[in-house]
């Protein structure tokens, strides 16, 4: 009795404590993050097929068999049951057999390379993880920002993605799931919000002693908003290939900046310097090639 | 290039690199002062001679094995040292203040943790348990190459020695406790602490790849007559399936560190990001070792519970060609998960499904280990020990743990938790609630076999249940971060997260589970004390059921006086139905002591230190060494003693008399 009111009283603590927190996972923003949440609760509750059993078998084999329960029956010998074997094998396996499937479709489904269809047209967005900051260049609107981000909602967001020096990794949990950056790789993501707020975006991967700087805000806000941000960040300082240099040396918990595009085709040069002419990147197969683009 | 420039006597070596900074020079000064405190002790009894002679020069197993613990254990509390320093940091940084340690000393802290749990403790107690018990077990004198055995258990403790010079001189590797390049290549990370972790894991890793070597050896060549594959026990199954993932995994692991050592000593480009390096390509290489490394670690774990449900339930282990197909099933499988270490790298969908769905089929042949032992219990005479109490607290948090395993194993699901705390309380519920308690439970187990006496039984429940609840609190919190997109390895947070409880409850944890370790510590000093009181006076204080049982407590050092015939499983259990025979003794060959393996150790760290420091002066010494050496042991052709008959008769006299019987 006082055990369970002691349980009762944890979970109300928790529960208070967790409510007046942003729990990012389970508090989706966008589609690909709600149907990860939705993934992850349908596997919790399969697996509870095999759990709950698991625990219930513990707990009262472990009580009735105690050795000072003489009463209980006591088979030394007993060693083989070929339907109960069975059972334990098959169980889990059919399990397994409605996990993959579900893993199989929704890899396919969620796969960070897949566009979104939407009435909007996409803002294309290239992510670079420099030491230590995000910078977010969007080539077809002429502005770039560090730290920060801001976009509408209800509009598909095609990310590319990489480095100009260690591996990071870009994750805005509440809008879906992450991708690593890598120096002279581009990777994809696609996200969407649909509904307006100020999202954190992190790196999920160490890359030197500024990394715990690396987060930002993802603003989501209406087109009017986001307009009005443009024509500010459009008017801003200039990011040009000099500007560029100076941001890319290494420094910590920048504040977010935002920048009017200058310097075209920095995306590409930042890639070019680890895999451009010269380089034994060139002429590698076709198939890590695809991974460029 | 970093070949020519550093040409200097001592290489890159000089006064800057001993520590400055408060909690750096404290780590240093517990270090040498430990190390200096035991040298005075030994110096002061005048017994580092005795050392030298009985423990450091021995070839016998048993004793390799207990000093394989020992090592494990110092290093546990090093570990957890980090852990609170880690903990410290995380509970105090937050806002403005940036708590008690800087960024780069923070993920120094936390590679050496990962590194040191991994390597020296996890790897150290799973050696130090199969070198103690796996001779005994399948019936045999000693392992297939016991002197190579030597070397193995000397190169791990160079491995060791070296993760802790680095406290003392340099710095360790802040890259992780794997080390991924671009950031472990020489650009971002210029300092020698890189190459402390590579050349601390290359050599210890050799050892373990040699030990791979003995073991299986011995599992396939030195079984007792009578003993077919199927009748071992499942201990020595479990070993046999970890020690194949050695043989083969372990060699990835040595080219991968030689391959990024060879980037950053001479210059190459195999994992740079440039010149054509490719980092994913260490990422595949490190983790086609690391997962089955992985399974390395838990397959023995797996063993010593399928032994300690089966012994104190009084019953056989139930459906043992289920338990055996389920460990060979496991061994194969963990071969062909890398990937999901990695599915956000951004291989496409049909990969990242194909590992994503091997990774959940390795819960099948878990789930069924689980049910077979829970079914041991049934109708069984079940005896709560503290090795069953380790045991039943592994079912719960591993269970728990392995849902969570399967979540991520979902690759839409892992792009959401990888590299978040929910990943790292993962992880840990695997790999304590796994591996460190099995191994505990084992050692608890197979203590009076070695030592001839028990471990106090109430001070070994109040360790496990500071273990068991220190573990939920220091976990439980990390979930929960890691769905708030709390990513692992964070030296600093803002205060408006509201992290912060969380991380304090997760320091709670800790502190619990060093007092865990703390009443571990005290059970092994009062059971000392009290050994009269716990005598293991029948060599079976168990009711045991497997041939180590059958010799007397402390195992004489030819463990068997007579080689036993098996004719089922569970070999002692029947032998004790039936009538005892008089023995008929006869000579043993045994291995004398050889001081070449710490030679081979010494030269070992020689060659290590140099390469390091880029001390290229003494890098041929230490090679060379170690090369003579194994000449010099070749060429010796009178590497074994004879106990005669009747010495053991005697010695087997002496035995039943110090236990008050008459033979």
């Amino acid at each position: 009795m006082v055990m369970a009111f002691g349980v009762l009283a944890l979970l109300g603590i928790v529960g208070f404590y967790l409510s007046t927190k942003t729990v990012a996972v389970l508090s989706p923003r966008g589609p690909i993050a709600a149907q990860e949440k939705h993934l992850i609760i349908i596997a919790v509750l399969l697996m509870l097929i095999v759990v709950i059993p698991i625990f219930v078998l513990l707990g009262v084999i472990s009580w009735r068999y105690r050795a000072s329960n003489t009463k209980a029956r006591y088979s030394p010998d007993w060693e083989h049951n070929r339907a109960y074997e069975a059972i334990w094998w098959t169980v889990p396996l059919l399990l397994i057999i409605s996990l993959s499937v579900l893993a199989w479709q929704n890899t396919h489904r969620l796969d960070p390379t897949r566009t979104i269809s939407s009435v909007n047209k996409p803002i294309r967005v290239e992510a670079v993880a420099l030491r230590w900051k995000w910078m977010f260049i969007y080539p077809d609107l002429g502005v770039a920002s560090v730290n920060y981000m801001q976009f509408p909602t209800d509009t598909p967001l095609d990310f590319k993605v990489t480095s100009d020096g260690a591996m990071n990794s870009l994750w805005i949990p509440q809008l879906g799931g992450q991708i690593y950056a890598m120096a002279g790789m581009s990777t994809q993501l696609h996200l969407l919000a649909d509904q307006p707020g100020s999202y954190r975006g992190v790196s999920a991967n160490i890359s030197g002693k500024g990394f715990a700087g690396m987060h930002f805000q993802a603003n989501a806000t209406s087109r009017y908003e986001f307009d009005k941000w443009l024509v500010h960040a459009q008017s801003a300082q200039p990011l040009t290939m000099t500007t560029y240099a100076a941001l890319a040396q290494p420094s910590q918990y920048n504040s977010p900046a935002t920048y009017s595009l200058q310097a075209q085709g920095l995306y590409d040069t930042i890639l070019e310097k680890f895999t451009g002419p010269g380089s034994a990147m060139h002429g590698m197969d076709t198939e890590h090639m695809e991974m460029k683009q | 290039m970093g070949l020519l420039s550093s040409a200097g006597l001592l290489g890159k070596l000089n006064l800057q690199a001993i520590p400055h900074d408060p909690i750096t020079l404290g780590g240093a000064l517990s270090v040498v002062g430990a190390g200096g405190l035991i040298l005075l002790y030994l110096l002061y009894t005048k017994k580092l001679g005795w050392l030298y002679r009985n423990w450091l020069t021995t070839l016998d197993h048993k004793k390799i094995g207990v000093m394989y613990i020992i090592i494990a254990l110092a290093m546990l509390t090093r570990g957890m040292a980090d852990v609170m320093l880690l903990r410290t940091q995380q509970a105090t940084s937050v806002g403005s203040s940036h708590g008690i340690l800087d960024a780069n000393h923070f993920q120094q802290i936390f590679s050496a943790h990962g590194t040191i749990m991994i390597f020296f403790v996890a790897m150290g107690l799973m050696f130090g348990l199969i070198n103690l018990i796996l001779p005994l077990h399948i019936g045999a004198r000693d392992v297939a190459f016991p002197f190579l055995n030597s070397v193995s258990f000397w190169l791990f403790a160079v491995g060791m020695i070296l993760i802790n010079v680095s406290l003392v001189i340099g710095e360790f590797s802040a890259a992780g406790w794997l080390s991924y390049p671009p950031l472990s290549e020489l650009r971002l990370s210029p300092g020698v602490g890189v190459d402390y972790w590579l050349w601390s894991l290359q050599i210890a890793g050799l050892g373990s790849l040699l030990s791979g070597v003995n073991f299986l050896t011995t599992i396939l060549k030195m079984r007792a007559p009578g003993m077919t594959l199927m009748r071992m026990p499942m201990f020595v199954w479990s070993v046999m399936g970890s020690m194949m993932l050695i043989v083969a995994a372990f060699p990835i692991l040595t080219v991968t560190l030689l391959l990024l050592s060879l980037d950053r000593t001479v210059g190459m480009h195999f994992f740079t990001a440039d010149m054509g390096g490719n980092p994913m390509m260490y990422v595949n290489l490190i983790w086609s070792w690391g997962h089955p490394e992985v399974y390395i670690l838990i397959l023995p774990a797996f063993g010593v519970f399928s032994e300690v449900v089966s012994t104190f339930s009084r019953k056989r282990l139930f459906g043992y060609t289920s338990m055996v197909v389920a460990i060979m099933a496991i061994t194969v499988l963990s071969f062909v998960v890398w990937l999901h270490h990695f599915f956000t790298m951004g291989a496409g969908a049909n990969v990242n499904s194909f590992f994503g769905i091997m990774t959940m089929v390795i819960a099948i042949p878990t789930g069924v280990k689980l049910f077979n032992w829970i079914f041991t219990m049934y109708r069984g005479r079940i005896h709560f020990t503290t090795p069953m109490l380790w045991f039943m607290g592994f079912v719960v948090l591993f269970t728990i743990g392995g849902m969570a395993g399967v979540l991520l194993a979902v690759p839409p699901i892992d792009f959401q938790l990888h590299n978040s705390l929910f990943l790292v309380a993962h992880f840990h519920m695997m790999i304590i609630g796994g591996v460190v308690f099995g191994y505990f439970s084992g050692l608890t187990y197979w203590f009076p076999k070695i030592f001839g006496f028990k471990l106090n039984e109430r001070l070994g429940a109040y360790a496990f249940w500071c273990w068991a609840v220190g573990f939920v609190l220091a976990f439980t919190p990390l979930y929960i971060l890691g769905l708030m997109g709390a990513t692992r390895r964070l030296d600093h947070y803002d205060a408006s997260l509201g992290w912060r409880p969380l991380f304090v409850v997760a320091g709670v944890g800790a502190l619990t589970v060093i007092a865990g370790i703390g009443f571990q510590i005290l059970q092994f000093i009062v059971s000392i004390i009290q050994r009269k009181q716990n005598l293991d006076t029948t060599g079976d204080p168990w009711d045991g059921r497997t041939l180590e049982w059958s010799t007397p407590s402390p195992v004489p050092v030819y463990n068997f006086a007579v080689t036993p015939v098996v004719t089922s499983r569970d070999a002692f259990w029947e032998s004790k139905k039936l009538p005892k025979l008089a023995p008929i003794y006869e000579d043993i060959e045994l291995p004398k002591n050889s001081p070449l393996g710490i030679y081979i150790g010494g030269f070992s760290f020689i060659f290590g230190f140099g390469v390091i420091w880029h001390i290229w002066s003494i890098v041929p010494v230490g090679l060379l060494g170690v090369i003579g050496c194994i000449i010099i042991r070749s060429m010796d052709d009178h590497t074994e003693y004879v106990l005669t008959a009747a010495e053991v008769e005697q010695m087997e006299y002496r035995n039943h008399k110090l236990r008050g019987k008459t033979v």
